[in-house]
């Protein structure tokens, strides 16, 4: 029964509009190293993130923006091997404020 | 903030469970205890279910019920097997869970955490928020003797270090105290807040005043992937989720956001949620790893409490008073070490470990030791094939329709036997039994 799967994308930034946060700007705590082709584990965080802060480009490349990061670290473990990530907690204070938890 | 001078008693690296447990027991005990968290206020950062189990707390804080925000008290357990259209269901509800001192709560983590650091502050830890711990900083020996901050330009020295910092502690992984994590022992979790009026959860879930009822789902909802679903009511909101191991997650094309909509969306979930308003959207991951997985817990100048020693029962769906009792044991080590004086030394902070053998934290992981691996080896049959077959057989059963009962029953064995072979299913049966041994 598929019929629940309308614009999965979409809502999940509606989703984080539910979400406080305190954005560290210009200060992105994760960031994807330049490359040309992703490996298998860097694209698959396309699907894979929860807050949907991947995307792969028209020219392949895949991207982040982590204004939205629900700071869960699975982009951390998948890529480890790879290391085409760089990974920090964000500042002290910032990233995302959970009310309820 | 200004530079300390003098090296505390003890440093606590993060403030959920494990580092509250930790901080608040070593403070009490008169330790000079310094507690570094980095999110806004404590709990800012930490998603859970979240059952809090009372036993683990009361022996921290005997009168917590008192005054920590407690959502509802849990009488009823529900274990659902769900295929696509229908959940066959084992309940447990019992009057006797109503009683003076209720043994599960469910509570929403960010109040909960938020008290339970008010309590540290006035057992008289100093609790720095906000502040990120960077590095462990370490003498010629190699023994850890403080922290480096984001915040703070010289170290923060102490004599022990107690690592609370969660399942993706970047600290002890970063300075080699443990493995980087595995994605085939971690789990991934996202988690909704519906909130609905009080009284709309009570009729729809059959309870009074501040009962509580709370639903865990395994089948194909994690569309053969190794992982469960959860529903727990709270005073007025639902908390729902759904978590599946990263590994089987980053097989798929399935988003984690479809694998929540479709189990909101099932015909045994979607009316519990019905009209309700969706406050928040989390993720977290949980360390699923068991037994195998726990990381050396002792060395010179620190010590590892909760997530971050992989303290989770996921059989039983118990994690944060696994937390809270390594926190507090550990604690209790340092604190008879300190009024000894003796050193933090590797042998010396050792007797955590020991103590805690003796404790049910090691003893039911160790139990479930070969659990994690066999469902997530034969993932296929436990949250696939297993559950269709409950349902078409409880369907088979159930429905009446001019077909004698012994023919029912053939027809059951029948599907069973074709869709795995009796070899399979025995073979299946016997490593789950010996497993749970």
């Amino acid at each position: 029964m598929s019929d629940v799967m309308v614009a999965p994308r979409a809502k999940v930034e509606e989703k984080l509009f539910q979400n406080r946060y305190l954005v560290d700007a210009g200060r992105p705590h994760i960031k994807v190293k330049a490359h040309t082709k992703p490996s298998a584990s860097l694209l698959a965080m396309t699907t894979l993130c929860p807050a949907g802060c991947y995307t792969q480009t028209e020219s392949g490349q895949v991207e982040v923006a982590a204004d939205g990061c629900l700071e869960c670290g699975t982009c951390r473990i998948v890529t480890r091997k790879t290391g085409e990530i760089e990974w920090n907690y964000p500042r002290g204070g910032f990233g995302v404020l959970y009310k309820f938890g | 903030m200004g530079e300390f001078n003098k090296p505390f008693d003890a440093i606590v690296v993060g403030a959920g469970p494990s580092g509250n447990a930790a901080a608040y027991t070593m403070a009490k005990e008169g330790l000079n205890v310094l507690q570094i968290e980095r999110g806004e206020y404590a709990g800012s950062k930490n998603v859970q279910g979240a059952i809090l189990y009372a036993d683990a707390l009361e022996k921290i804080i005997p009168e917590f019920r008192d005054e920590a925000p407690l959502e509802r008290h849990v009488i009823e357990q529900r274990m659902w097997t769900m295929d696509d259209r229908s959940h066959t269901g084992m309940h447990y509800r019992s009057d006797d869970f109503n009683e003076e001192k209720p043994n599960r709560y469910t509570i929403l983590r960010a109040q909960f955490d938020k008290w339970f650091s008010s309590k540290v502050k006035e057992a008289g830890a100093l609790v720095l928020y906000e502040t990120t711990v960077t590095e462990l900083v370490r003498d010629l020996s190699g023994k850890v003797i403080g922290v480096r901050t984001d915040r703070q330009g010289s170290p923060i020295m102490a004599n022990v270090v107690v690592l609370a910092e969660g399942v993706n502690g970047l600290v002890g992984q970063r300075s080699g105290l443990r493995d980087e994590l595995a994605p085939d022992t971690v789990a991934l979790a996202v988690k909704e807040m519906h909130f609905l009026p009080r009284e709309t959860i009570e009729a729809r879930f059959n309870l009074s005043g501040n009962e509580g009822v709370v639903i865990e789902a395994m089948g194909t909802i994690t569309k053969g992937m190794t992982g469960t679903g959860f529903l727990y009511t709270n005073e007025e909101s639902i908390s729902v989720g759904i978590g599946c191991i990263v590994s089987d997650f980053a097989e798929t094309d399935v988003t984690p956001n479809e694998l929540l909509e479709a189990f909101k969306n099932h015909p045994s979930i979607k009316p519990l949620l019905a009209d309700s308003e969706c406050k928040e959207y989390a993720a977290h991951l949980i360390p699923e790893g068991g037994y195998k997985a726990i990381p050396q817990l002792t060395g010179a100048g620190w010590i590892v409490v909760g997530d971050a020693g992989q303290f989770v029962n996921a059989v039983h769906r118990e994690g944060s008073n696994l937390a809270m009792t390594t926190g507090r044991v550990a604690a209790e080590t340092v604190v008879s070490l300190t009024r000894k004086r003796e050193e933090m030394t590797a042998a010396n902070l050792a007797a955590y470990q020991k103590r805690l053998a003796q404790s049910f934290v090691m003893k039911d992981l160790k139990k479930y030791k070969g659990i994690p691996e066999l469902l997530h080896k034969n993932k296929g049959n436990f949250f696939g094939t297993y559950p269709k077959l409950l349902s078409q057989a409880m369907q088979t059963w159930f429905r009446v329709d001019g077909i004698d009962k012994v023919s029912k029953e053939k027809a059951i064995f029948r599907n069973f036997r074709e869709t795995r072979t009796l070899w399979g299913m025995m073979g299946d049966a016997f490593r789950v039994v010996r497993a749970w041994r």
